[in-house]
């Protein structure tokens, strides 16, 4: 996973440029289709409350993901991602409980800006970590794997168990429904925060940059791109989204858990594997490791509406991811050997 | 050091001198860290209680703790020696304690033999999708280990789990000649073979050069594969090993009973010098580096830290040192 060979696409395909170019996002695409149509037939009366609690489900994850995926594009892996979630949860539910005793909480315009200062917050942890790797020249995986356990202690020092409420009406942007009862508010932010960060700054010379460090390290440096200042930038950048995971989290539980991050760190590799982006940077998108969020999230969605046990469904979830990595680094090797 | 400014080489080189040799023997410093901080702790403790820490009973039990965490990370050692690193490691020791509480009713050999070959197994699964299909290692571990708990919580809701062995119990907690715990009967032998292993045998000596340069190395027509797939399940199996020593100890198994020895398992061979890039390190350091952290913890226990604050600083140890070791062995070169 150390080698990087930055050219061609996951997988090759023969119907010319296009598929080989995005024949793995349509594989995942179609995967999703496929398995929206079967989680359409399996609950005896399927409607939007299946919808609501699908986004509600998949929106810490997907926020996860896109967090993964920038630091992933620019050539970094970030482990500390599940446990940076679970310190912005339980700081957010904390400071939006207004009394402990009567059990009230801030109001919703409060709440928003504890939000906003948390988003700030994430990002400049992120900031930090990425700070760290670049000065440190420690390797990325390693000095997030310290950040992971400190960021997991701190969460416990934050709140040792789960606890911590928040405004209704922050709950509702977690749980509840806009215009229609067929759309989640939380998908309505995350396609927010997708079009509004994600699309501009995609094309912009700070998003180019990201991909040409991630894609090659010394060919961009030697093109005039600040490699270290963009490596802080990405990690600010998938810090500031792993707050919003952190948010979701709170938004949809609507309490503070200082374990509620631990598996995203885990499922946010997985999901951007699925989703197209290469582990050795510069390839993939912020679309494709969301909808492979929907397809993981799914598959234990199912699992749980056939009436699978919880414990089992995690277990079979996880079986799948440790196969989906496997399938990627397989691809990844077959490039490898091919190019 | 041909890049340090003239003016500052005199009081540079002299430092890196220092550094070097510090560098290069780890142990010394090591043992110097470990004396120190028991020194430390004999003196805390005297202010706090009144009680000596410095005894040879005290002395004793740090070994008898250390023995767990010392045999979690001797198959990180082994690991880590081929740039990999295994999360697995607690989860694994739990599977091990949880098997040989189940089956001590069949007898001790027959739980401890299922353990160790549960250990083996989860251990051989890591090792293929490291070695085989070429996981990241931190990736394909964190999976093997949630997959792994995910089963452990099943088994745990079906099947009574609470029967330790007496010879488990005795081994893990009990101590004869009044000062040496039986755990280092485990644990000595073992320490002595991966040593003179890493130092004289072929497969110890490919750990290293996996490590180093696996591309070499398959070149040479060394079958990487192979010594990734065996050195994840020897992994395995020495992990499951501590949780037998675990539950002895604690003489019933929960599913968080060796959840907070994987980061002092990483901690403790960074700690030994073994560099989490591979190819560099061996277990002579990785012990003084359990025999700290052990008596770093019986310090923090005294002076009332939490959970949290310790993982905190483990976390802030591995990362220091990880720079350190990275700073001195690229001045090295």
């Amino acid at each position: 996973m150390t080698a990087a060979t930055a050219s061609s696409t996951p997988r090759r395909f023969d119907v010319g440029r296009l598929g080989s170019r995005h024949g793995w996002t349509m594989g995942v695409w179609l995967l999703l289709l496929a398995l929206a149509l079967y989680w359409r037939t399996v609950p005896a009366q399927w409607g939007s409350f299946d919808v609501q609690s699908l986004a509600i489900d998949a929106l810490p994850l997907c926020f996860a993901a896109m967090a993964q995926a920038v630091i992933v594009i620019s050539g970094g892996i970030d482990l500390s991602i599940g446990s940076l979630m679970s310190v912005i949860n339980v700081l957010a539910a904390k400071y939006m409980l207004a009394d402990a005793t009567l059990a009230t909480t801030v109001s919703f315009r409060k709440a928003l800006v504890i939000a906003a200062i948390l988003v700030v917050a994430g990002a400049l942890a992120g900031a930090f970590t990425g700070f760290l790797i670049v000065i440190t020249r420690v390797p990325d995986i390693v000095v997030t794997l310290a950040m992971l356990f400190v960021y997991a202690g701190l969460a416990l020092a934050i709140l040792e168990i789960p606890g911590g409420a928040v405004p209704t009406q922050f709950l509702k942007l977690g749980t509840g429904f806009t215009g229609t009862q067929w759309l989640p508010t939380g998908l309505v932010i995350l396609a927010g925060a997708l079009v509004l960060v994600w699309v501009p700054l995609r094309w912009s010379r700070p998003g180019l940059a990201l991909y040409a460090i991630g894609s090659n390290r010394n060919a961009s440096y030697l093109s005039g791109v600040n490699v270290s200042r963009t490596r802080i930038f990405a990690y600010a950048l998938g810090g500031a989204f792993a707050a919003l995971g952190g948010l979701a989290l709170t938004a949809t539980s609507g309490i503070g858990d200082p374990l509620s991050g631990q598996y995203f760190t885990l499922n946010s590799v997985a999901a951007v594997v699925l989703g197209g982006v290469a582990l050795t940077g510069g390839i993939g998108g912020l679309v494709g490791p969301i909808a492979a969020a929907f397809v993981l999230t799914l598959v234990k969605t199912i699992l749980v509406i056939r009436g699978v046990d919880q414990n089992w469904a995690q277990v079979i979830q996880g079986t799948l991811i440790i196969v989906v990595v496997m399938l990627g680094a397989l691809a990844l090797r077959r490039r490898e050997g091919g190019g | 050091m041909t890049a340090a400014p003239e003016s500052f080489e005199p009081a540079r080189s002299r430092f890196a001198d220092v550094r070097r040799t510090l560098a290069d023997n780890p142990a010394i410093v090591l043992v110097f860290v470990f004396v120190a901080l028991f020194v430390l702790t004999d003196i805390v403790n005297r202010a706090q209680s009144g009680e000596p820490f410095l005894t040879a009973a005290q002395v004793s039990t740090t070994f008898l703790f250390a023995a767990p965490l010392a045999l979690l990370a001797a198959g990180q050692t082994l690991v880590m020696l081929t740039a990999g690193v295994d999360l697995s490691v607690a989860t694994t020791a739990t599977a091990g304690a949880f098997m040989v509480s189940s089956y001590g009713t069949s007898g001790s050999a027959e739980a401890i033999a299922i353990a160790i070959g549960l250990g083996f197994g989860i251990g051989l699964v890591n090792g293929v999708g490291v070695g085989v299909f070429r996981v990241n290692p931190l990736i394909m571990t964190l999976g093997v280990s949630a997959v792994t708990l995910g089963g452990l919580t099943i088994y745990s809701q079906q099947r009574f789990v609470a029967l330790v062995p007496s010879f488990v119990n005795r081994l893990g907690s009990d101590r004869f000649l009044e000062y040496v715990p039986y755990d280092l009967l485990v644990w000595a032998p073992i320490a002595a073979l991966i040593i003179l292993g890493l130092r004289y045998s072929g497969f110890g000596r490919l750990l290293y050069a996996v490590g180093d340069n696996p591309t070499a190395c398959r070149l040479a027509g060394v079958r990487v594969w192979m010594v990734l797939v065996l050195v994840y399940a020897i992994c395995g199996a020495l992990s499951a090993l501590a949780g037998i020593l675990l539950v002895g100890f604690n003489n019933a198994a929960d599913l968080g009973i060796a959840a907070p020895f994987l980061l002092p398992s990483v901690a403790a061979v960074v700690i030994g010098g073994t560099s989490i890039l591979g190819g560099y390190g061996g277990y002579a350091g990785t012990i003084l580096g359990a025999l700290i952290l052990t008596v770093l913890d019986s310090l923090l226990t005294i002076l009332n830290a939490s959970q949290a604050a310790k993982q905190m600083l483990y976390g802030a140890i591995i990362l220091a040192l990880a720079a350190i070791y990275a700073r001195a062995s690229s001045s090295g070169d």
